[in-house]
């Protein structure tokens, strides 16, 4: 790939992002809509600007419920896979109930949660946990059932233990599968993060992005509920983008995802 | 492996005809579990030394027999026999599958220390007979290399190197240059039966190809389906010891396909 055409990769997605923005601040001044009906991306900057040691103490409590749930979701979820692929009557006893974990609306669940549990953090963190963990166990149940079946017939004939057989094949072989599950977990951990403080409404100091947006949406500052929300996307495009890269730099000396088509 | 192919040892010598049989096979059959015979009657005894080719249509239950023979299967009838004093499989066996079946996260030197790696030996000596062993494949400079880096041809040596790596006595292939060019193929062949030459090793090699069988073995077995059975032997005794690349366009080659082919039409033509 040319320097040239990679600069155009970039470019294209960046200038119509710039021109839809540009549409948005025109018409909002073409019509006058005041900003508490919509907000130009002017106004938006200006509130992110002004709001800045607010938003940001917010972003740092969101994204740390999100990224300890999502280390939490990689430990429970990979351990439990591991615990599923030793036996088919594990899996098939367990499977059924981590099926039903993900399949209930977490809104649903999240008021027993903080009923349940006293730290609100806590709280948050159990509610986020369930909806990231899903994607890692079955994508890596997945991975540890795909391994070549030569392969670990050749694992057999030289008298592989199970433990050797689990650590040079089968852990290698989930790779690809748990990492394109944690880029979708990834994601999930943020969304969880931030619909579990929706459902608590926690105020207060430590209190989370998605708090900001509901304060906000009361005081009718809905310039601020705009930055809020960008905040909240641009950390799911970064945890996204940091994922692939991990993927892409566990993956790119083998895997067939990691490559690059032959010029 | 390009150094040229010096003749068999002297104990090779009509070593298949006296000494007892390193493995043998009597009355083996198997019955899948649902319902296909795949297997009958196989009587088959495996000389020290020798190099037997397994021939047969698709689906004649050649891989089948070769698992048995590797204990990656057990027989549902008869018994798969060891000689004395080999009876521990593992470190008698050598399997290279119809693809290379590498790990692809793995370097050609780690596929290859794989088998030392398993049996628990120590990281520096198992490093340095894996390299030997890819030497001896005529790999020597690829121990880094990842296998989505190497042809077709190279990975099959890959594979062959960790066949070998163990000092096998029994080296069992599953049509392992069916997927290659024909360029590759005779190659291999060629370098294999240098390995085989120099090594002393025992080979069984399941092939459809009559032309390859007839290059390569000291003796035929040629199947027929339905169920798998071995239909005839054939002794290739009027083959040169050490085999040339000019044997291919012998009249002794052409005589001997003729007969293998004439074998494994009969065998084909009497299944139902």
């Amino acid at each position: 790939m040319n320097g040239g055409e990679g600069l155009l990769r970039w470019a294209a997605p960046g200038l119509l992002g710039l021109a839809v923005l540009a549409l948005w601040e025109g018409l909002v001044r073409a019509y006058a809509v005041p900003d508490y009906v919509l907000p130009g991306p002017v106004a938006i900057a200006r509130a992110l600007a002004a709001d800045w040691p607010l938003l940001s103490a917010s972003l740092l409590v969101t994204l740390e419920v999100a990224a300890l749930a999502l280390v939490a979701a990689v430990s429970v979820g990979g351990l439990l896979a591991v615990l599923f692929a030793q036996s088919r009557w594990v899996e098939r006893a367990l499977f059924p109930y981590a099926v039903v974990l993900q399949v209930t609306p977490i809104v649903a669940i999240a008021p027993l949660i903080l009923i349940w549990v006293d730290s609100v953090t806590i709280a948050l963190l159990i509610c986020a946990w369930i909806v990231a963990f899903f994607p890692i166990l079955s994508n890596t149940v997945l991975g540890l059932n795909s391994a070549d079946r030569n392969l670990a017939d050749l694992f057999r004939l030289y008298g592989a233990t199970r433990w050797q057989a689990l650590w040079l094949l089968r852990l290698p072989s989930a790779l690809p599968f748990f990492l394109a599950g944690l880029r979708v977990a990834g994601g999930l951990a943020l969304i969880g993060a931030v619909v579990a403080e929706f459902v608590a409404g926690a105020g207060g100091a430590g209190s989370g992005l998605a708090f900001r947006i509901l304060e906000a949406s009361f005081q009718l500052r809905i310039p601020r509920m705009f930055a809020a929300l960008a905040l909240i996307s641009a950390c799911g495009i970064a945890i996204f983008a940091l994922l692939g890269l991990v993927q892409h730099l566990l993956l790119r000396r083998w895997h067939e995802s990691a490559l690059r088509p032959e010029r | 492996m390009t150094a040229p192919s010096p003749s068999p040892p002297a104990t090779r010598e009509g070593a298949s005809a006296a000494s007892a049989p390193l493995v043998s096979l009597r009355g083996v059959g198997k019955r899948f579990a649902n319902g296909t015979l795949a297997l009958e009657g196989v009587d088959l005894d495996i000389a020290p030394g020798e190099f037997l080719s397994i021939l047969g249509p698709s689906g004649c239950g050649k891989s089948t027999l070769l698992r048995l023979i590797a204990g990656l299967a057990e027989p549902s009838a008869g018994r798969v026999a060891w000689a004395p004093g080999h009876e521990e499989r593992r470190r008698e066996i050598g399997f290279v599958f119809q693809d290379p079946t590498l790990m692809p996260w793995a370097t050609a030197l780690d596929n290859v220390r794989l088998p030392l790696r398993l049996a628990g030996l120590p990281r520096a000596e198992g490093e340095a007979r894996a390299a030997a062993a890819l030497a001896r494949v005529g790999l020597a400079g690829f121990e880094r290399a990842w296998p989505r880096e190497l042809s077709g041809g190279m990975r099959m040596r890959v594979s062959i190197a960790r066949a070998l790596v163990t000092r096998p006595s029994l080296l069992l292939m599953d049509e392992p240059f069916a997927a290659l060019d024909e360029l590759t193929r005779h190659r291999l062949n060629d370098d294999l039966l240098a390995l085989w030459a120099e090594s002393g090793i025992t080979v069984v090699f399941v092939t459809h190809s009559v032309f390859e069988s007839v290059y390569l073995s000291t003796r035929i077995a040629v199947m027929a389906a339905r169920p798998g059975r071995v239909a005839a032997e054939l002794r290739q005794d009027g083959a040169p010891a050490p085999r040339e690349p000019e044997f291919r366009t012998s009249a002794a080659y052409a005589a001997l396909c003729r007969e293998a082919s004439h074998a494994l039409a009969a065998a084909t033509a009497a299944a139902p």
